[in-house]
Order: structure tokens, then sequence, then C-alpha cells
């Protein structure tokens, strides 16, 4: 009885503990838009796995990164207007997606991809996110001051020998893989929240970047503890349930700030 | 399209570095277009060590993109971009808008420079005279301590050459004057090579070696005073470049209070050097109190 809960627990904290500093560059950058863009397409990448007999995390990763890599494109051409192509983007590839999804002889649950389905995560599945929240762990960290100094000012850290295009499709694909890997876990259309609300609640108090990461962390395990409680126990739907416990700490959050 | 770009060219190791300054940055019929614009035309520039070299121009003259382009952020359409070897560059860009979401104070936005050891920031706030702010939130700066910010951020690569986009952008004019002459001692004090943009007409003209006047093209240069009485300056900026200049020759050798008052007058002899006559002449109506 208890495997599943530990299975789903170790997953979410997994995640929310790389969630924060990857969130917190997403609300810096102002990429909350590319960060849905990226989690809408990954609907399609479960729809061409299972078209396809692939395998489906392999798929979804794959799309998540062609996306990404249109998307660094797309941001490095200023001529288009960058929010009308990203919300016809996002759109168009979930609709393309759930019209794929209806040739397929499979019956999915299709609720899960949408709202996630952490407590039906598999131990397959659990490998697949501790691989890819490594491995973005490991990125993040290592090449934290650079993707600072990038988001600070690109051209006076290119200016001091960074190689910024480099860093601009690192980012990206990184958001991409764990959009890919987090989609069983809150599902598409709830990932970007996980990113930037435990961000949003860590900055009221966060003095250094650093913080602010590390706090976001923390209010993200905290979201995925709580959300995971109130679905124990009044049989919520266990995705919502994380952002709803994530917003209403960072409303709490930002009442004590102002009343300060 | 012919695209020569050399970025790095073997420094001149024959002259001795002592007694001639090295050439640190050539700039050879620069040409760039972005889409159909042509936005630069055969713009050539020579920049040497100790040497403070400001681009003025109105706005859209290029200015900022012949900046890019001697930095390598941008690749010219076509001509030649010559740098010497291994040249340090600290670059101030026009603007930092740092987003308020990222909590940055001065010191951790300075250790973002590759390699800055703790003692080099502290002495680079120093140096520029912001130590008061160096536990600051970034975002809480006023406009000139943020410009200082910047210079110090540039100085801790150990510059050649310093390049600097509008320095005193957002700055009142008491800071201008101040940042202009922080910039000088700055290159006396790393006796290196100064490139930077400008608007401040009056200001720059005695805080400058040489001059480029550009729009689109190089319409003139040289030294200050060449530039002011050119005939393509005065078209460029009319009445105003006029009153600059006048501004920039009588800046020698008095003050004046905000009122108009000349406020120290040195004593005129033999060791005065400057020229009198274009200050009289451009300013009438000074001349009953200090003309002689």
């Amino acid at each position: 009885m208890t495997d599943f809960l530990l299975r789903a627990v170790v997953a979410g904290l997994l995640l929310a503990l790389v969630a924060g500093p990857l969130g917190c560059f997403i609300v810096w950058r102002r990429m909350a838009y590319f960060g849905d863009t990226l989690s809408h397409s990954a609907l399609l990448g479960i729809a061409l796995g299972l078209l396809l007999n692939l395998n489906m995390q392999l798929t979804v990763i794959f799309i998540c990164c062609m996306v990404a890599l249109l998307l660094v494109l797309m941001e490095t051409r200023k001529s288009l207007a960058t929010d009308t192509l990203l919300g016809i983007l996002a759109h168009s590839s979930l609709a393309v997606g759930l019209v794929l999804l209806s040739f397929t002889k499979t019956q999915i649950d299709l609720q899960a991809y949408l709202f996630g389905d952490l407590l039906t995560v598999t131990n397959v599945e659990l490998l697949w996110l501790l691989g890819g929240c490594a491995l973005v762990m490991v990125v993040l960290l290592s090449n934290w001051n650079a993707l600072l100094s990038f988001t600070v000012q690109p051209e006076l850290a290119q200016v001091e020998g960074l190689n910024v295009a480099r860093l601009r499709v690192l980012l990206m694909l990184i958001i991409a893989v764990v959009v890919a890997v987090a989609m069983k876990i809150v599902g598409v259309l709830l990932i970007t929240s996980l990113l930037i609300i435990p961000a949003a609640t860590a900055r009221l108090f966060a003095r250094s970047p650093e913080q602010m990461a590390f706090g976001a962390s923390l209010s993200g395990c905290m979201a995925v503890a709580g959300g995971l409680t109130a679905s124990w126990f009044w049989d919520t739907p266990t995705g919502p349930s994380i952002v709803v416990v994530a917003a209403a700490l960072f409303a709490v959050s930002a009442l004590l700030k102002g009343r300060q | 399209m012919d695209i020569s770009t050399t970025t790095t060219v073997p420094a001149d190791t024959a002259t001795s570095a002592n007694c001639i300054p090295q050439a640190l940055l050539h700039l050879h019929a620069v040409d760039y277009h972005a889409g159909n614009r042509h936005i630069l035309n055969k713009v050539n520039l020579h920049l040497q060590q100790g040497q403070i070299l400001t681009l003025i121009g109105p706005n859209g003259a290029g200015k900022t993109t012949l900046v890019k382009i001697a930095l390598g952020l941008l690749t010219p359409t076509s001509g030649t971009v010559n740098r010497s070897a291994d040249l340090r560059i600290g670059y101030m860009p026009q603007k930092l808008q740092v987003e308020t979401t990222l909590p940055l104070s001065v010191e951790r936005f300075l250790q973002l420079a590759p390699r800055a050891a703790p003692a080099d920031i502290a002495g680079a706030l120093l140096e520029v005279g912001a130590a008061h702010v160096r536990h600051s939130r970034l975002q809480s700066l006023s406009g000139g301590e943020m410009q200082r910010v910047l210079l110090a951020r540039a100085l801790l690569g150990k510059p050649d050459l310093l390049v600097l986009d509008e320095p005193t952008q957002g700055v009142d004019l008491k800071g201008q004057a101040d940042l202009y002459s922080l910039i000088t001692r700055l290159r006396d004090s790393h006796n290196c090579g100064v490139l930077m943009v400008s608007h401040d007409l009056h200001l720059v003209m005695s805080a400058t070696d040489e001059v480029i006047c550009l729009n689109q093209h190089v319409c003139c240069h040289g030294h200050p005073e060449q530039v002011g009485n050119d005939p393509a300056y005065l078209e460029l900026f009319g009445q105003a470049g006029a009153r600059a200049m006048a501004v920039y020759t009588h800046h020698h050798y008095h003050e004046h209070t905000l009122a108009g008052e000349v406020v120290a007058e040195h004593v005129h002899d033999d060791s005065c050097q400057h020229e009198h006559a274009p200050h009289v002449l451009a300013n009438p109506q000074l001349r009953g109190k200090d003309g002689q």
C-alpha cells in the first residue's frame, strides 16, 4: 500500500528540488510562456510515441528538445512578435497532439497527462525522473555563475568571454528535459506553475540569487508534501493539489511580507 | 559580401612598448548593413594605448553599432577589425536593467566577472568611488552609482581598453562632469585606451583626446578643437554644437556659478597655454567680464 506513496513522495520532492533553481531562471528571464509552450508540446510527444510505437519518455524528451531549439531560434530573430508566435506554437502543438491521440487504438488516460497523476508513477518513470533531474542539476550547478551573468547582461557576459549562444541553448534544453520528465507528475497544463510559483514565493524573502534558488526548492518541496497529504486524506487530484498548496504558500508569504 | 574580419593580429613586438604607444584597436573601412538599412559606411577608427577616443553623433548615427563591432559582438558586413593580441577589454554597456525579481547586491554583481577576487572587488569599488554601495541592492542605486558600479565591473578584468557606451546616461549634470574626470583618471592610472560614446558635447570635449563625429559615415574627426571648427560638425550639431565648443574652450580657465557669474579666474600670465580668441568670439556676452 505504501509503495506507491513512497514513489510519489520521492518523485515529487526530486522534481521540486530541481524546479526551484530552474524556475528562478524562468522568472528572471521572463520565460514563463516558453515553459508553457514546451509543456504543451509534450503532449505531441506522447501522441507520436504511441502512434509510432516508440519509447514514450524518449519521444517526449526528443520533441520537447526540438521545440526548445525552435524557440531559441525564434528568440534570436527578434523581428517576430514572440508572444503571439509562442501562443500559436503552444496551443497548436497541444491540439495536434490531442487529434493524433484520437487515431491511436490504445486507450490512454488523457486526464493523467493533462493534470498529472503522481500516485501512479512507476519505478521506470521514477528512474527517468531521477536521471533527468540529476542531469539538469549538474548542468545548473556547474554553469551557475555563467548562467547568472548571462541573465543579468548577455552582452557584458559575452565580452567577458562567455559563450552566450551556448548558454541560451543550454538553459532552454534543461527546461525541456525537466518539462518532459515532470509531465507525469503535475501534467502538461500545470508544469509551469511548479516552476514559477515556488520561485515567486522565495523571491519575497531572498537577498541573493542563491537564497532565492534554495528557497524555491524548499517551498516547492513543501507544496509537494502538502499536495500529497491533501490528496491522501481528501482524495483530491494530486497535481492540482500541489499547485494549490504552492499558490497558497505564495499568497500567505506575500501577505506576511506586505504586513511588515 | 566580402567578410574579412581578423579578430587578432600579432602585436607589433618590434616596437618598444615603452616609447611608442601600442595600437589597441584598428577598424578599416567598416560597413554594416541590417536588412536593407545601411548603418555604417566605410568607417575607419584607430585607437592607441592611453588615448581617449569619443564617438559623437545624432541618434541613429550608428555609434552603438560601431562599438559592438569593435567589441566583437557584431560582425561587420565588410571591412576589417584588428585588435592587438590578447587585448583585454572592459565593457560598460549602455544600460543595465536588472529584473526586480532578481535579488542581486552590488558585490554579487561584481563577483560575476570572471576570476574576480574579493580584494579586487573592494579595490575596484574604491577606485570608482562607490565603496559605500558594496552591499546595496543593484536596483536601489542612483544613476551615478550604477554607472560607477558598471565601471568597477569593467575594471575587474584589468583591461587594456575600456569601452564605454554612454557612460553618463541617467546622471545629473554635476555627476556627469565627475564621471568624465573619473574616466580620465582611470585612463591615467591604468594606462589603457578608452573608446566611448557620448551625447554630452560640452562635457566630453574637454575629456577626450580625439573625437569622431559619426553619422553613418565619419563626418569629421580629430582633436576636439579641430572638430569644433569643422563645418561638418557645425552642420550636424548646429547652435548646440557651437555652444558646446564655447563652453569647452573657456572651461580651461574659469568656472561659472549656476547664475553665470565667473567664480575663479586665474591670473593670466606667460604660463597660460590656452587660446582666448575662439572663446571670446563664441561668447560675446562674456566679453565684458573676462575679455582682455
